[in-house]
């Protein structure tokens, strides 16, 4: 009896690994296979497509020139079709980059490169179905198809690029760890700093990073660790630290809940990559290449100087890389699915990148957060489009 | 009132009738040691309030909650359709000062109680901020015109008297799906999507689903585990058992996250909806260990008598368990709505946004970032206190049920 009990529950457990261990070993085996799949759909959905969909902006482009083009997917096809874009956002409000204003409308850094995306494929910035996702279930809702992209502050790793099937568009917002310290500290680099106590959230790459940078230029210190980000900030709040250390934009939004936030001001040393942007699910190259030159586009037009002020004058111009890169001549964008002018839609509804950082983060907000990394190349930082051709 | 006047006075104790004075001295400061110990904590109690009052009236962030009492009340659902969730509240109140005047009782107590935060809110809702493109009426106005429903529904009822007793009963039924249509849309009216619910409405929605939906489904699980048939009970144990067994959290999730990737058409199930299954298969496992206590509270001899009668199995359980097992459990039923009311706010979680949600997001406004302090502490009372009224309400409905059912054993 005994014995046919265990029988029984071994016999159990192994089928359940072997579920576990058949699911473990399809994970990289799907990715590849979904082109496969999708490809022989392409010809007897292709000729179907444009009928149903009738968008007639973004239908026509790829009519134009590139028949012949190989796009797998059809997810720019199934967003037009269902009229709306629906991006993937913070549920924690993460000032300047996703919050609601009173009146109900999300506003922020990420709120305004999906109001791009979808200027970019339906003229109205405002066909947006924001969809809040907590840390944990962000990747799982892009993973299962319940979003199209998402712009949830996340960091570009190979890990998540290569595990969790998905694809990084280029980053938006270099962001990197931090330093905050008091004002009336004295304190302005981290050589400031030798002997100085430091709340760290323990367990983050945050506190191993903190280590290396002290490390690498022979300071020391004493931290002070915190099992969460909260207790970490209220910690150096109440004054037991004479720093805290976490990524620059959750300093600048811890800066809100402290007891006096004019008090404190956060370092221009950075001391780790945390590079985010938006993703997409892996296996649609065309909509992975739309969502990335639509990022690019906002870098293009800062480039070019071009604004949602100035767009018109811009749209006589006679330079022929201005006049390509706003769809007057040419035919590029077709073969990523995207219309034409989708450059102009993105600048006169949402801006350029330097229109969009300023607005959320810039100088006129409580944030004056500088530019660092987030600059354009020429200017010292990383932003850095290729050509528009 | 008429249940007041049937209550036993007799039955009290002769209160004894001692002064202040005398009070003060039997109890505070009958030996030295005693008068120490009052003294130091009289001087922290008073030191706490002191600076708690202090704070309430100098407090900076006290605008934060009002400006955004839309975001908190109702989060993104659109400006020019917010006379939909007025009208869906109004409905309810209308109903609920018919019952008073029909029913009194309970339904009075919840009346009046609805009627007086409706004229406090009525009065402070004269600060709050007019929204662009409004088209519903303003919040002052609005909850005036709530405790005027429920006064007149009272008057009105007290009139008609009994003949009304079969529409109520009928038009309570149809309030729930009447205000999901009222909210939600469809038949003529422009659809509001549930993604763009929020704020305290998806919190009582929730709740109230939870409740509704979770109570027949507790009563037949608990059924089900005393049934003698193995298939039934084996079933209803299991469930029970595993639900028990994780965390809500978990429930929450597995709504969230795995429906999605199972079911084939997982992307179009509505979040919502997600969460109140989870929600409701979560509190009817919980629901149904509560309502067994009780059905094994009941006598043997109740159900041999009733079979002795001729009475069958489904008229045993319908007429004789059933009602008087539920009405030992009710106290510990309305303990478990009022830890579900509060447990919706784990739903932040999985992405939608309750009341609790929509505090956080506006202590997030950049606005707010030069204000000395920030504003989490006003927010988050404001919330507080949102929660408190309605888990007060429900504790002393579960108290007037609990006096109720100790007169009827006399």
């Amino acid at each position: 009896m005994r014995k046919s009990v265990i029988v029984i529950l071994t016999g159990l457990l192994s089928l359940v690994l072997a579920a576990c261990g058949g699911q473990a070993q399809q994970a990289p085996t799907t990715a590849p296979a979904q082109p496969a799949t999708t490809a022989p759909e392409q010809p007897t959905a292709a000729p179907a497509q444009p009928a149903p969909t009738a968008a007639p902006a973004a239908t026509a482009a790829p009519a134009g020139g590139t028949t012949n083009q190989p796009a797998a997917g059809g997810q720019i096809e199934r967003i037009l079709a269902r009229g709306t874009l629906i991006c993937g956002v913070n549920n924690n409000p993460l000032p300047g980059f996703a919050s609601v204003d009173s009146a109900g409308v999300y506003r922020g850094f990420d709120i305004d490169f999906c109001r791009a995306v979808a200027a970019a494929l339906f003229d109205d910035p405002n066909k947006i179905d924001f969809r809040p996702l907590s840390a944990q279930e962000r990747f799982t809702a892009l993973q299962s198809g319940e979003i199209d992209v998402l712009i949830r502050n996340s960091t570009w790793t190979l890990g998540r690029d290569g595990n969790l099937g998905l694809d990084w568009a280029p980053t938006t917002f270099y962001d990197g760890q931090g330093m905050m310290v008091r004002k009336d500290s004295g304190i302005e680099t981290l050589e400031d700093m030798d002997g100085a106590t430091i709340c760290v959230q323990t367990g983050t790459t945050t506190e191993l990073n903190l280590a290396d940078q002290f490390r690498a230029r022979g300071l020391t210190f004493t931290p002070v660790v915190f099992q969460d980000g909260d207790s970490t900030r209220a910690a150096y709040d109440a004054g037991q630290c004479d720093g805290f250390t976490t990524d620059k934009s959750g300093l600048v939004s811890s800066l809100t809940l402290l007891s006096n936030p004019a008090d404190h001001k956060i370092l221009d040393v950075t001391m780790s990559k945390e590079p985010l942007g938006p993703a997409v699910r892996q296996g649609d190259p065309q909509w992975f290449d739309a969502v990335r030159w639509i990022v690019f586009a906002t870098f293009q037009a800062e480039e070019y100087g071009i604004t949602s002020q100035n767009l018109n004058e811009f749209l006589n111009s006679d330079v022929p890389e201005i006049r390509r890169f706003l769809g007057i001549e040419g035919d590029l964008a077709g073969g990523i699915g995207l219309p034409n002018d989708f450059a102009v839609r993105i600048i006169r509804h949402v801006g350029n990148y330097k229109e969009i950082y300023d607005r959320n983060l810039g100088p006129d907000t409580p944030f004056n957060l500088p530019r660092g990394l987030n600059a354009l190349y020429t200017e010292g930082g990383l932003l850095y489009s290729p050509p528009f051709r | 009132m008429a249940t007041e006047v049937s209550r036993p006075t007799s039955r009290r104790a002769p209160r004894q009738q001692i002064g202040l004075i005398e009070w003060l001295r039997k109890n505070l400061f009958s030996t030295w040691y005693n008068v120490i110990i009052t003294v130091v904590l009289l001087y922290i109690v008073a030191q706490t309030v002191i600076s708690f009052v202090s704070w309430v009236v100098t407090a900076p962030g006290w605008p934060a909650a009002f400006t955004n009492i839309k975001l908190l009340l109702t989060w993104t659902y659109p400006v020019d359709q917010l006379w939909r969730p007025q009208a869906a509240m109004a409905l309810v109140l209308l109903l609920l000062g018919l019952s008073s005047g029909l029913w009194g009782g309970i339904a009075r107590m919840v009346a009046w109680g609805a009627a007086a935060i409706s004229v406090v809110i009525g009065l402070a809702a004269f600060t709050f901020p007019d929204l662009p493109d409004q088209t519903s009426l303003p919040g002052w106005l609005f909850m005036f015109l709530c405790a005027v429903l429920l006064a007149g529904g009272d008057l009105l009822a007290r009139r008609l008297g009994q003949k009304l007793r079969w529409p109520l009963i009928v038009a309570w039924l149809l309030s729930y799906p009447a205000v999901i249509l009222i909210l939600r849309g469809g038949l003529g009216l422009p659809v509001v999507e549930t993604k763009l619910w929020g704020g305290l409405m998806l919190t009582l929605i929730l709740a109230i689903s939870g409740i509704v939906l979770s109570f027949p489904l507790g009563v037949l699980l608990a059924l089900g585990r005393r049934s003698s048939l193995p298939v039934i009970r084996t079933f209803c144990v299991l469930y029970i058992e595993l639900i028990r067994g994780v965390p809500l959290v978990t429930v929450l999730f597995m709504g969230a996250l795995l429906l999605p990737l199972f079911l084939p058409g997982g992307e179009s199930i509505d979040a919502l909806v997600r969460a109140t299954i989870a929600v409701t298969l979560f509190s009817a496992a919980y629901l149904a260990e509560n309502v067994r206590g009780g059905l094994q509270a009941i006598p043997k001899g109740q159900v041999e008598a009733a079979r002795a009668l001729g009475l069958n199995v489904f008229q045993t359980t319908l007429l004789i368990t059933l009602p008087q097992a539920l009405r030992a459990v009710v106290p510990v039923l309305v303990g478990q709505f009022i830890a579900l009311f509060k447990d919706t706010s784990l739903v932040v979680i999985i992405g939608l946004v309750d009341l609790l949600g929509a505090a956080q997001n506006i202590v997030g406004q950049p606005q707010w970032l030069g204000t000395p302090g920030g504003v989490w502490r006003e927010t988050f009372l404001v919330i507080a206190a949102i929660y408190w009224v309605f888990s007060f309400t429900m504790s002393r409905i579960s108290k007037r049920i609990e006096d109720q059912i100790a007169r009827s054993r006399h």
